[in-house]
């Protein structure tokens, strides 16, 4: 249904880091085991990014793994002189909703709960459906991956947060602020949603079976 | 260097459709037919402009690290810190991995990325390729979305509110000075780097 040439079709390869429009030389007797450089910038070319899937995945199921504790051990513990009190990331977010404003509430909870679930739902889905050549819905598969790989980083909210209430709380006995494991889970799940995100290779979600056939 | 033939394509990196290369008029936009990724927008900022914001960058992001960015009072005590003060704080906590994520996306790829912006902006002014430019323009390409200054901007925000409950919060000059490093950033987001490869030339190096 689609005219529009695809480079791979066309033996061409855009590269992923300059941008420059390359010829495939991959079946042009090179010897076996080269990888193609671009000429511009000497950057490896690769028609779609080398083990997409698999890569991703394993990211993918890492950072979930590291999610668990992330959400369910504290991340910062508040001490005074009669009162210790942990903060795991979702009970942070109801205390700022209560007590400070409901609309710093409501980017905090995006930042560190949607964004993050938003990561692996829409990764996963778009891993399947890739992996099936699946042709629904495309525009739209395309137009999510877009905006998981812009909203990425800003899950890192949370982390800097607690670095920073930890650095700023120091008043001995009176008041302190402790970051806990949470913090730390939680920002290396965020580091490897952004390396699976990175890995996907959206080109994929055109790779239909028709179009190979 | 560049044939011909090449610089006239542009190959969608979202999906592979391959395009004949169009000139935009300021504004303009070019969007890929088959999955809307854009492709091109037009680059109203010269080389000299460019180079004039990532100098005012280095000299914001100078002062935001020098300064103190909140105090916080409580009884009578105070109680500061810099971005360097955190980076410490949390060494000393036992979340180092935080420390140096922060370290890292908060000080080294920043500065990295505003030298080397400044190094090949200043030979670009002249057309000119500066000495390294193909590792370099390879290097910022991978720094891509490591640099986390405008994260921490709202995280400092958040963080004030939070505090406002318990203690005394004054903002201090860092705070100020990050705040306009994110509006630098955000001026700076529209550029595409890549037009460096087609304004310079191997003059020398």
């Amino acid at each position: 249904m689609n005219t529009l040439p695809r480079a791979a079709d066309l033996g061409l390869i855009g590269c992923h880091v300059c941008g420059q429009v390359c010829k495939d030389a991959t079946n042009a007797g090179l010897p076996d085991g080269d990888t193609l450089a671009c000429p511009r910038c000497g950057s490896a070319l690769h028609r779609r990014k080398p083990d997409s899937y698999s890569r991703t995945w394993a990211l993918l199921i890492a950072a979930f793994i590291l999610y668990i504790p992330a959400n369910l051990l504290p991340i910062m513990r508040t001490a005074s002189l009669n009162d210790i009190d942990d903060n795991t990331i979702i009970s942070g977010v109801v205390e700022l909703w209560v007590k400070g404003s409901p609309d710093l509430a409501v980017i905090v909870f995006t930042a560190s709960i949607v964004v993050p679930m938003l990561k692996f739902f829409s990764l996963g889905m778009l891993l399947l459906s890739s992996r099936a050549g699946s042709d629904w819905a495309r525009p739209q598969r395309a137009k999510l991956y877009r905006l998981v790989e812009f909203i990425g980083y800003w899950s890192m909210l949370d982390v800097f947060v607690v670095a920073l209430l930890t650095a700023l709380v120091r008043f001995s006995l009176l008041s302190r602020v402790e970051p806990l494991p949470g913090v730390i889970f939680f920002g290396l799940t965020v580091v490897l949603t952004m390396f699976a995100s990175m890995s996907f290779d959206p080109r994929m979600i055109w790779d239909g079976r028709n179009s190979n056939d | 260097m560049d044939t011909g033939a090449a610089d006239a394509l542009l190959i969608c990196e979202h999906c592979d459709t391959v395009y004949r290369r169009r000139i935009l008029v300021r504004g303009e936009v070019a969007r890929c037919a088959r999955c809307a990724a854009e492709l091109e927008r037009h680059q109203s900022l010269s080389v000299n402009a460019m180079l004039a914001l990532v100098l005012t960058a280095m000299i914001v992001f100078v002062q935001a690290n020098m300064w103190p960015i909140v105090t916080l009072g409580l009884n009578g005590q105070f109680s500061a810190t810099t971005l360097w003060g955190m980076i410490i704080t949390m060494w000393q906590q036992q979340a180092q991995v935080v420390s140096v994520l922060a370290a890292f996306t908060l000080f080294f790829f920043p500065m990295t990325k505003m030298l080397v912006l400044g190094w090949l902006l200043w030979f670009a002014r002249r057309g000119r390729r500066a000495p390294g430019f193909v590792r370099l323009m390879v290097g910022l390409h991978h720094l891509g979305p490591w640099t986390m200054s405008e994260v921490f901007v709202l995280g400092a925000l958040v963080a004030i509110v939070k505090a406002h409950n318990y203690f005394d919060v004054v903002a201090d000059p860092g705070i100020y000075a990050y705040a306009a490093l994110t509006v630098l950033i955000t001026i700076f987001a529209g550029v595409d780097l890549r037009q460096l490869w087609v304004l310079t030339r191997d003059g020398q190096a």
